[in-house]
């Protein structure tokens, strides 16, 4: 189990590095087309990573509000308190606050900056669904959400997302003004430069495949929680029969909106489904792994 | 003057491989530490559990007076036993079979079965034998972690010039092995 987690380890890191040279690779482009192409990406960078800092900060309360989470009550949910605490010692994590939320979909979630400041939300759907032990996979599984710092990994991804899509908003912009032509050093001529037209077609996918990461991100980032959480509580068992029931489960949950839907341990918006013409689309935006797949690989351990 | 720069750069590598490795030393051996006391935490928990329960179920099932002072018999006696582990791992044994026979008095009274009180215990000492499990597991885990370091290279050449020797796993004792006996 140690070496799935140090390999899903490398792969996160190798993702994030190909986003990374996806973002640069942008910014060449854009250089090439336009001209100061590190200025711009630099500045786009910056804006994106303002506008994350916020919800970086105040991730844990922004998600609790929006789910419309309230704090769970010790005595009425002990036991939920008891898996959570059980499982905070077998990790060495801080125990995070623990919230419910009032909704018949069964689902979980964990947020927070870093395992001192993190908050983790079940549904009351999940609470009357789950078992003890499947409830514990789910625990163990967004304890280990918080434990391998997602947030701030998917908060890196949805930065260079946001910093993409402004170079090439910018970008787009620039040269439409400038009549689609290119500017370039020397350049006398006034028609239109076929360079233009494919760096148009470029930036405008650019925002696409960059999101098209993020979800490859996230999914791998799931893949890992998986793994990690029947670590923590040296049970697959019990996280499989969890993933089984949710996904034999088909009521849509009420409380998630697309911001949130990366942080909910299963894919809560309806009609992004994986069957159908479409479906390797669906599957190369989606945030999780399909459930099946997700099951397949835990019964292997 | 190039050859006494190479060597002062080689040095000063060396001194910051070796803060490095020994900080991370120190940092695993006191988690080490700390779980190993933890451990103890959460058997001494138990063990305070264990009254409040005798007395909810003496309300019920007072003729039950065997099962209740076998009870109450293994838990002073885990209090009173010495620190080694195999002791400390015997007592556990006894203590965990007593009280699997306490549980199974709830199958002959019903209303003992619907008390809040016993529920609301039982809750608690399914949770706390998970607490002792999971110590245990951490402090496994942190021993791992730590042996891992002292083993690997280059640590592996500085461990025993700064005093670290490796630490040892906790195993379940033979006794703890087999399965509780129930009898009705």
């Amino acid at each position: 189990m140690l070496e799935l987690i140090t390999a899903n380890k490398r792969r996160s890191a190798l993702l994030i590095a190909a986003f990374a040279l996806v973002t640069v690779a942008v910014g060449l482009l854009v250089g090439l087309l336009v001209g100061k192409g590190l200025l711009v990406t630099l500045i786009a960078l910056g804006v994106a990573a303002a506008m994350s800092a916020v919800s970086y900060w105040k991730a844990d309360a922004i998600a609790l509000a929006v789910s419309r989470a309230v704090p769970a009550d010790p005595v009425e949910y002990r036991r939920l308190h008891n898996l959570v605490e059980g499982l905070c010692i077998a990790s060495g994590l801080p125990k995070p606050r623990v919230y419910v939320v009032n909704d018949p979909a069964p689902n979980a979630f964990a947020t927070g900056r870093n395992p001192k400041h993190a908050a983790l939300a079940v549904t009351t759907g999940l609470l009357e669904r789950m078992n003890r032990v499947e409830l514990e996979g789910v625990v163990a599984h967004e304890l280990s959400h918080i434990r391998n710092y997602d947030i701030l990994v998917s908060t890196l991804a949805v930065t260079l997302v946001g910093a993409v899509a402004l170079v090439s908003e910018l970008t787009i912009r620039m040269m439409w003004w400038n009549g689609g032509r290119v500017r370039r050093a020397g350049d006398r001529d006034n028609t239109g430069n076929p360079v233009a037209v494919v760096g148009f077609a470029m930036l405008a996918i650019a925002p696409l495949f960059a999101r098209m990461m993020q979800a490859a991100v996230s999914r791998q980032r799931e893949t890992l929680a998986d793994v990690s959480a029947c670590h923590m509580t040296r049970y697959p068992p019990g996280l499989v029969a969890a993933l089984e029931k949710l996904r034999d489960d088909t009521t849509v949950t009420h409380s998630a909106t697309s911001a949130t839907a990366h942080l909910w341990i299963e894919q809560p918006l309806s009609g992004v489904g994986d069957s159908g013409r479409l479906g390797w689309l669906h599957r190369m935006y989606s945030t999780h792994p399909p459930i099946e797949e997700r099951i397949a690989l835990l019964r292997e351990l | 003057m190039i050859p006494l720069i190479v060597v002062l750069a080689v040095l000063a590598l060396v001194a910051l491989v070796t803060v490095i490795a020994y900080n991370r030393l120190v940092r695993r051996r006191n988690q080490v530490d700390n779980a190993w006391s933890q451990i103890d935490v959460q058997l001494k928990r138990r063990l305070d559990l264990i009254p409040n329960l005798v007395e909810t179920v003496k309300g019920y099932a007072a003729h039950e007076r065997e099962t209740l002072d076998a009870v109450v018999r293994a838990r002073n006696a885990a209090l009173a036993a010495p620190s080694t582990p195999a002791a400390q791992g015997e007592a556990d044994t006894i203590l965990t079979g007593a009280l699997r026979q306490l549980f199974a008095l709830n199958e002959a009274y019903p209303d003992l079965k619907a008390n809040q009180n016993f529920l609301a215990l039982q809750e608690e000492l399914t949770a706390t034998e998970g607490r002792v499990s999971y110590a245990r597991q951490f402090y496994n885990d942190s021993v791992l972690s730590f042996n891992t370091s002292l083993e690997t290279f280059p640590t592996l050449l500085l461990a025993r010039m700064l005093g670290f020797s490796k630490r040892d796993y906790f195993e379940a004792e033979e006794g703890a092995k087999q399965p509780p006996q129930v009898s009705f």
